[in-house]
């Protein structure tokens, strides 16, 4: 029992200033267009929620369901952080599996402001969010640039490798007429960006976007009935906690759990992550014909790749100077350009990510097609515990 | 002297030092002190003593923040870099960031040994802070 993938839909990501709510009808329109159905015939709608973006994005399911006209189906709406797209994915997909809907539409979609994220307003002492910034200044990439340094010192990569990742996804990103940033850069452009957070540069670290993206889920007997022929399907959708104790900072943080009581768990959270939908799924690291992986930082897509299962800890530098995740590489990480070129529409991401994976399976991602695609990972994680992993198969 | 926030550091003449708490019946140690429950799954511990956190670690990683945080962090100006470690303390198993106080990224390394002190906010709280190990 799974569901099947019927339609994607994506609005161009950038920084058009426009709201919200306009990238995702949009993207919802294309999606229910390649679909070939129409927004009338969806049973259920999921928005994933939007928090900068006022009372519509705290109730983004009836938002988009109010501007694509009230048609009477049942809306959900839920925020899981960078997973708030998969966990919108996964809403939709129980309510098809259960037999209570045959066909469900998912959006995302954010307006983001300009610079680095700042947690919402108003003085909020017991929120481990508004805490770090007012403690210690501690910004999302001054935790990417924790992570990455400790990659320069455990495994002997350098600012080299990571300015690499980004010249990698450059290359596939201007091939996508999704994606905000479409100029192929150099690595000596990336080395040149100014200094964020040590080690990483401006070029190292994904910018904040506007963008939208819809999905159309429907069981594989409504999609027979539509006539269509061997659709992409979602193998499995992962939304593991980390297990105690975890022993990685992870943003908001101000420390890990101790691992004094309790030893360490065998996977450590973004691990876990994939693991979980590998074993939905009944498909292993080796069965993988892509990744897109969460790259909120260059240095990031490294341990991504080590997490997936794809090589061992430490080797994922390896892989990229041998070209494998490259396109055209023996397992092609990011082939959608990543956060790198899209930078992140939080809400909207984890759905981008399955529209790329839909994309690649149908053999329909024109110059970025990755040959022979059967098996798709997308993987992501936010802040306070929330990630995913969705996996599709053709 | 005005703490930037209450209860989670003390300063004495012989230091300063993180408050954590311990679980009465599984041994677990928290950071910020956690009131009420254990966080660990398997134990039903309700009590948690307050326990003051080893004083020195280890660097597990570092970075800096060349451009100004946005609000509610309030920057000196004109700004200077602030630098961040997270440190593994001995002996507790657990990893506590931190400003660093009179170090640069280009002092620091991954390992390398630290202590807890404390310095001003640029408005003039105090708040915990990793140092040169004396």
């Amino acid at each position: 029992m799974s569901v099947v993938v019927l339609g994607t839909g994506m609005h161009p990501w950038g920084k058009q200033g426009r709201p919200f709510a306009e990238y995702g009808v949009a993207a919802a329109r294309e999606a229910l267009r390649d679909a070939g159905i129409a927004w009338t015939d969806v049973q259920f709608l999921v928005g994933a929620d939007t928090i900068r973006n006022g009372y519509p994005g705290f109730v983004a399911g009836s938002t988009y369901a109010q501007a694509l006209g009230w048609s009477g189906a049942r809306i959900a709406s839920c925020y899981a952080a960078c997973a708030s797209g998969a966990q919108a994915i996964d809403i939709a997909r129980m309510r098809i599996m259960a037999g209570l809907c045959d066909v469900a539409l998912v959006v995302g979609a954010d307006a983001t402001p300009k610079g680095f994220f700042k947690p919402v307003g108003g003085d909020r002492p017991d929120d481990p969010d508004w805490l770090r910034f007012r403690l210690l200044g501690a910004t999302n990439p001054a935790y990417f640039g924790l992570y990455a340094r400790r990659r320069l010192a455990l495994y002997g990569e350098t600012t080299e490798d990571f300015a690499a990742v980004k010249v990698k996804n450059s290359l596939a990103g201007s091939l996508n007429p999704m994606a905000r940033y479409r100029k192929v850069v150099t690595a000596e452009e990336v080395l040149a960006s100014p200094m964020v957070a040590d080690p990483l540069r401006l070029m190292d670290i994904c910018a904040t976007s506007d963008g939208g993206a819809a999905l159309v889920l429907a069981s594989p007997e409504y999609a027979r009935r539509l006539g269509v022929a061997d659709p992409v399907r979602i193998a499995a959708v992962s939304t593991v906690t980390p297990t105690f104790p975890n022993t990685v900072l992870e943003l908001p943080n101000f420390a890990t759990d101790s691992s004094a009581a309790v030893p360490p768990p065998e996977r450590p959270f973004r691990a876990a992550i994939a693991h979980a939908a590998y074993e939905e799924a009944g498909v292993g690291p080796g069965d993988v014909s892509f990744a897109e992986v969460y790259d909120l930082s260059t240095a990031l897509e490294l341990d991504w790749i080590e997490d997936v299962g794809l090589c061992p800890p430490g080797e994922a530098g390896k892989l990229l100077r041998a070209g494998d995740t490259a396109l055209g590489g023996r397992v092609p990480v990011n082939p959608s350009g990543g956060l790198a070129s899209f930078g992140e529409a939080i809400p909207a991401q984890a759905i981008a990510q399955v529209c790329e994976l839909t994309r690649q399976l149908r053999g329909r991602a024109g110059e970025r097609q990755v040959e022979g695609a059967r098996v798709g990972l997308a993987a992501n994680q936010g802040l306070f515990g929330h990630g995913s992993a969705v996996i599709a198969t053709r | 002297m005005s703490l930037a926030i209450d209860g989670w550091f003390v300063i004495e003449d012989a230091g300063t030092h993180l408050i954590g708490t311990r679980c009465a019946a599984c041994g677990t140690v928290c950071f910020p002190p956690q009131r009420g429950f254990c966080r660990n799954p398997r134990c039903d511990g309700e009590s948690m003593e307050e326990t003051r956190l080893p004083r020195r670690g280890r660097i597990w990683s570092y970075t800096s923040a060349a451009y100004p945080p946005p609000e509610p962090f309030v920057a000196a100006e004109p700004y200077t870099p602030v630098t961040l470690a997270a440190v593994e303390l001995a002996g507790a198993g657990i990893v506590v960031l931190g400003q660093v106080k009179d170090l640069t990224v280009d002092e620091l390394e991954v390992g390398m040994e630290v202590e807890l002190t404390h310095g001003p906010l640029a408005d003039g709280p105090l708040v915990w802070m990793w140092g040169r190990a004396s």
